[in-house]
């Protein structure tokens, strides 16, 4: 019993996650968690997942840190080295494929999904999918991370093409805050990065911000608010 | 390999399918060849993909099909833009046919079997060169053949029959369509992993083509389907 309360503070860092991409009339917009996982412990409550590749292209990092932390590292050497040879910026294409070659390369070594979503003059806002295994699909919408298991449904309703960037960025937001009500290895902040022709967005949502869903209630500093604020009977038999 | 370096998993490599796409049919028919195949990408027992496209071109000739891993389809269609690419470069008039195509695959299957790192899909090539039609496959440890009707994954045990009962040489394009497309509704029904979401592709003497997705009706209003217990109180 004992043993289980500690928990193991020497496993592997696991961004359990929730991880989103959406595109948008104009762009794209990048949406995640901030809660890094080792076992049952939290190793890093206020985590960034969207990590720039490129000044047109993020990354949303989910599965082992350590794993999509160098698959990034190595894309974005590989990514600058491209661009000085291309004069212009990388298409999200290019950088995309560049994650799925590693990615299918060390398939066997390697436990990290990511999402790839930038803009770049030649195709505007796309977002790509790289599951484990390194398959690479091109979606209009793509989620990730342990927290995505609760969203499958959420998008099949709630997805439309052609959105605005507010109505995507209210998406995203929505979508991370329900997933991690669900789930245990999603939680603290939600950071979100809009991406389209005229730069690049990073945006911050405070845990305590958050809509609340079902079964939970409104934060308070103490019950002693509660009880202060005048009420007959805060406390029932 | 050094073994200083070498992780364990080095020396006995077989993976595991992450992406998956479910079963494969194709039939010889009048003018070519018929193969269809649904637009799904599980993820374990998760549905994850729904527009996963498993019917690709393969020069002037062939049509390929491919169910299992994804990621190991993707990379066979970077081989086999590399086989084409070098053929075309001899300039010397001649095409790689489906019979070639479908022998090289055989090869690179087989060879990765070998070595304990296999491309984890089931392949089917078809295709028509010179008047001759062709429909061959390949699994994932090399076996192959060819035949008039072929299926992969679910449809060897759900499609064949239908198939070996059904199928004759000279079916028209309607009627090919409607025998897979019969094939696909089972699949639909007793599949897990089937997706109501398909391509039907033709290849001929004259070119490629492959259908918009659609979906195929079902039928679930059966009186026996209302009220299955009455029976039985307790039984499904």
């Amino acid at each position: 019993m004992d043993r289980d309360a500690t928990a193991d503070v020497n496993a592997p860092h696991s961004m359990g996650t929730t991880i989103i991409g959406v595109t948008y009339n104009g762009g794209v917009i990048l949406g995640a968690d901030s809660r890094t996982s080792t076992g049952l412990y939290v190793a890093n409550r206020a985590s960034d997942k969207i990590t720039q590749l490129t000044d047109n292209v993020y990354i949303c990092r989910s599965g082992s840190a350590a794993d999509s932390q160098i698959v990034s590292d190595y894309v974005r050497y590989f990514l600058h080295q491209h661009t000085i040879q291309l004069g212009q910026p990388a298409t999200v294409k290019v950088a995309a494929n560049l994650v799925r070659l590693l990615a299918y390369n060390n398939k066997n070594m390697l436990q990290t999904g990511i999402i790839v979503g930038g803009w770049d003059k030649y195709e505007g806002g796309k977002i790509y999918g790289i599951p484990l295994g390194g398959t690479i699909l091109e979606q209009p919408f793509a989620i990730g991370g342990s927290g995505s298991s609760y969203l499958y449904g959420f998008f099949d309703q709630a997805w439309k093409e052609g959105m605005t960037k507010e109505e995507a960025e209210q998406l995203v937001v929505k979508a991370v805050s329900l997933a991690i009500a669900r789930d245990g290895a999603s939680g603290g902040v939600v950071r979100t990065v809009t991406i389209n022709s005229e730069g690049v967005t990073r945006n911050f949502y405070p845990g305590d911000q958050l809509p609340l869903w079902h079964d939970e209630v409104e934060a308070h500093n103490s019950l002693l608010d509660i009880l202060n604020a005048s009420n007959p009977e805060p406390m029932s038999t | 390999m050094d073994t200083l370096l070498s992780s364990e998993g080095d020396s006995q490599r077989t993976q595991y399918p992450y992406v998956t796409g479910t079963s494969i049919i194709a039939i010889k028919y009048k003018d070519g060849i018929l193969m269809a195949a649904d637009m799904g990408g599980s993820y374990g027992s998760t549905i994850r993909y729904k527009s996963v496209e498993r019917l690709k071109q393969v020069g002037k000739h062939s049509l390929i099909g491919a169910s299992g891993e994804i990621s190991d389809f993707q990379e066979i269609l970077k081989y086999l833009d590399d086989l084409i690419l070098h053929d075309n470069m001899w300039d010397d008039g001649n095409s790689l046919g489906p019979k070639e195509v479908h022998n090289y695959l055989t090869r690179v299957m087989y060879n990765r079997r070998n070595k304990f790192d296999p491309l984890w899909n089931s392949l089917v090539i078809g295709g028509v060169k010179n008047g001759q039609k062709y429909l061959g496959s390949v699994s994932m440890i090399g076996v192959h053949y060819e035949d008039d009707h072929l299926a992969t994954g679910f449809g060897n045990h759900l499609a064949r029959p239908i198939l070996r009962e059904e199928w004759r040489e000279d079916l028209s394009f309607e009627e090919g369509v409607k025998l897979l497309e019969k094939c696909m509704r089972n699949l639909l029904y007793r599949d897990r992993s089937a997706v109501n979401k398909l391509q039907i592709a033709k290849i001929t003497e004259e070119g490629l083509t492959v259908s918009q997705p659609y979906s195929l009706k079902t039928f679930w209003n059966f009186a026996a389907f209302q009220n299955p217990t009455v029976g039985a109180a307790g039984s499904w």
